[in-house]
């Protein structure tokens, strides 16, 4: 939160983001949180992004690695610094926020 | 083992898993219910992890349990460093694959919530950890910090709900910790309903002495103490006192030990104490319960029996050096590893932890005898109702080891000292006062045998004296102006001796005369003798006398016979 609030550098047009979403095997949250996300993606970072999604039943190992305890969770590993949501990605706005972008409606 | 078979051998009883902890087991009767989760809850400082970390350690170390230790607060290094002051290995017993230390790191600031979730990352986390060493117990330390870390409220209640039932699922013993909240046993209000035991942890300072207790508030389907216990925390990890045993039915020995003082035994029916009976020596100041205490010990010592002793009140030198001066060598058995001191300032531990580090010293050492001197001093820590539960609850487990225990208790004044006496006698099998009898502007010792539960003991006081040799009992002279003690009894034994030279000296006297008497008489008799000696003698002389008169008569007649026959031959002849 404090990297956003008064972010001098905006990243609006070119930055390029890095997502990770890690999902437990088919439930609801994961199914919705996948859904969301990606139509997220398509709207507010159309052509820059690369998106990562990863069934943590299939590699529990990551699980430790990446500190995780609840799902779904998203980590944006770029740009810097790391950034972590969770939840079915249902609220846009906070992921806007969150992400530091800007509404481009 | 009575009690814990309540239920009867029909019906099988709730399986249980040992914790390993000291005192635990046996207040749970077996330990915590195995394969369910058990809540240990407390406020901070009050050593929730450290109880949850022994138990998977000593899981590991005794029971060959592997287990899994979810810690949300510490980090792994730094849980390893805590516990290694204890002993306890964590690295290595990581490497063995006994122990799966899990550090879950959760920070609100660093995590955005946006839409519904759940915690499946934690359950495969902990499913992984379970599976990988094969655990047979599991820790979570301190599940509320989830809360902490995440903030819909009603998510994070429910998925603690599935956790509790998916532990269930797997099997696993799981010990979860939680800090205490207001009002509630936990500040979620939620981990006491789900978990099958609670164990509640308190750390109380009364009088600036803390003591750390500990309750069972509930045990689902199994019987179990629901006293409040004291426990420790030391170098050997934590040990809970289970203070009270639920019955009266120690065994009991009819075998006779010696007070170490001849005239004490003599008012025990000659034989002294019962072997494993909890006796109470009490008195004011300088009354000598201290070298009671020390003769006891000494006798005991001397028997081969080992001794511990608790003093409180002097250093163990000092006592040493004291007995000393009345003929009691405690050095040599000292020595000999035969008498243990431990000396400990009253104030420095509650109540309790005295209790605790008692019980320990006697199941290390394993003693005959054991000596706390004085008690009293313990008031000084706790309110006298506490030191009576205290005390019930040492002797409950001294009768049960067979230990024979001698108390010195300090009275101050005679009005607060019946009450202290009552409340502590009614506790212990023989009560011995020794009182201050002042009287002809001196004080003397009197000992009284209060009472001696199972014995006909004497109900005479005796004085009693200390001296370069020791300790005796002096019966007291009952005359008509009362009881004599003291000088008063020295100078009255010195005027029976008295008494005695004078009629010595008459019947002396007596027999001198007589002897005279004797005397005269027999110079009389001899006297008498030489008078008929010297009569007989004249008598003898006079028949003597005669005898010769007749002798020569005789002799002259016959000679004038012969001269007259010879005559008349002459005229025959002539004729």
């Amino acid at each position: 939160m404090q990297n956003n609030a008064d972010q001098p550098v905006r990243h609006d047009g070119d930055e390029h983001y890095y997502l990770k979403l890690f999902i437990a095997g088919a439930s609801i949250n994961s199914l919705r949180a996948i859904e969301n996300l990606k139509s997220f993606c398509h709207r507010f970072l159309k052509g820059r992004f690369e998106l990562e999604i990863i069934d943590i039943y299939q590699q529990p190992l990551l699980a430790k690695e990446e500190q995780i305890i609840a799902l779904p969770l998203l980590i944006r590993k770029f740009p810097a610094p790391e950034k972590r949501f969770v939840g079915d990605m249902s609220e846009t706005h906070i992921l806007l926020k969150g992400l530091g972008l800007t509404s481009i409606d | 083992m009575g009690p814990t078979k309540i239920t009867g051998s029909k019906y099988s009883t709730l399986p249980k898993t040992p914790t390993g902890i000291t005192g635990l087991d046996q207040i749970t009767a077996g330990g915590i219910p195995k394969g369910r989760p058990s809540l240990i809850c407390g406020e901070a400082g009050s050593g929730k992890t450290l109880m949850a970390m022994e138990f998977i350690v000593r899981g590991a170390l005794e029971y060959g349990e592997p287990g899994v230790f979810l810690a949300f607060e510490e980090k792994s290094e730094e849980l390893a460093m805590n516990v290694a002051s204890l002993g306890f290995d964590l690295e290595q017993l990581q490497k063995d694959k006994m122990i799966k230390i899990d550090h879950i790191h959760i920070d609100r600031s660093e995590i955005e919530e946006t839409g519904e979730y759940d915690l499946e990352g934690l359950f495969i986390r902990l499913d992984y950890a379970i599976k990988s060493i094969n655990a047979k117990r599991v820790v979570l330390d301190t599940i509320e910090n989830l809360f902490s870390g995440l903030s819909n409220q009603n998510i994070l209640r429910a998925e603690i709900r599935r956790l509790f039932t998916w532990l269930k699922e797997k099997g696993v013993t799981a010990v979860i910790t939680g800090e205490r909240g207001e009002g509630g046993l936990t500040r979620q209000g939620l981990e006491e309903y789900v978990s099958d035991c609670v164990i509640l942890l308190d750390h109380r300072v009364i009088n600036q002495i803390s003591t750390r207790r500990l309750r069972i508030v509930k045990y689902r389907g199994s019987q179990h103490g629901t006293n409040e216990y004291p426990f420790l925390i030391d170098e050997e990890g934590v040990s809970v006192l289970p203070v009270t045993s639920l019955e009266l039915s120690n065994e009991v020995s009819s075998e006779r030990i010696s007070s170490g003082i001849v005239g004490l035994d003599a008012m025990l029916e000659g034989k002294g104490f019962y072997k494993g009976s909890s006796i109470l020596v009490s008195g004011t100041a300088g009354t000598g319960k201290t070298s009671i205490a020390a003769t006891f010990a000494d006798a005991a010592c001397k028997r081969g029996e080992k001794c511990l002793y608790f003093a409180f009140e002097e250093s163990p030198n000092q006592i040493i050096r004291n007995m000393r001066s009345i003929g009691i060598d405690l050095q040599a058995h000292v020595d000999a590893g035969l008498l243990i001191f431990y000396a400990s300032r009253p104030t420095l531990y509650g109540l309790e932890m005295h209790l605790v580090a008692i019980h320990k010293f006697i199941t290390k050492y394993e003693p005959d005898v054991v000596i706390l001197d004085p008690i009293t001093n313990l008031i000084t820590v706790g309110a006298v109702s506490e030191v009576k539960s205290m005390l019930v609850r040492l002797i409950d487990f001294l009768q049960q080891k067979q230990i024979t225990v001698l108390f010195t208790a300090l009275n101050f004044n005679a009005i607060i000292n019946e009450q202290t006496d009552e409340g502590v006698s009614s506790l212990v099998d023989a009560w011995i006062t020794v009182r201050d009898i002042e009287s002809n502007g001196e004080r003397n010792r009197g000992l009284y045998i209060m009472k001696s539960r199972g014995m006909k003991h004497s109900n005479q006081v005796r004085e009693f004296v200390i001296s370069d040799e020791g300790l005796d009992l002096v019966e007291v002279y009952l005359g008509p102006e009362g009881v004599l003690i003291g000088s008063a009894r020295i100078s009255h034994e010195v005027e029976q001796q008295t008494g005695i030279a004078i009629r010595d000296q008459a019947v002396n006297r007596k027999d001198r005369e007589v002897h005279r008497k004797k005397q005269i008489l027999e110079s009389k008799i001899s006297g008498l003798r030489a008078e008929f000696e010297s009569t007989e003698e004249e008598l003898n002389k006079m028949y003597e006398e005669e005898a010769l008169k007749k002798e020569i008569i005789e002799k002259s007649r016959d000679e004038m016979i012969r001269l007259r026959q010879d005559l008349k031959k002459r005229n025959d002849n002539d004729n």
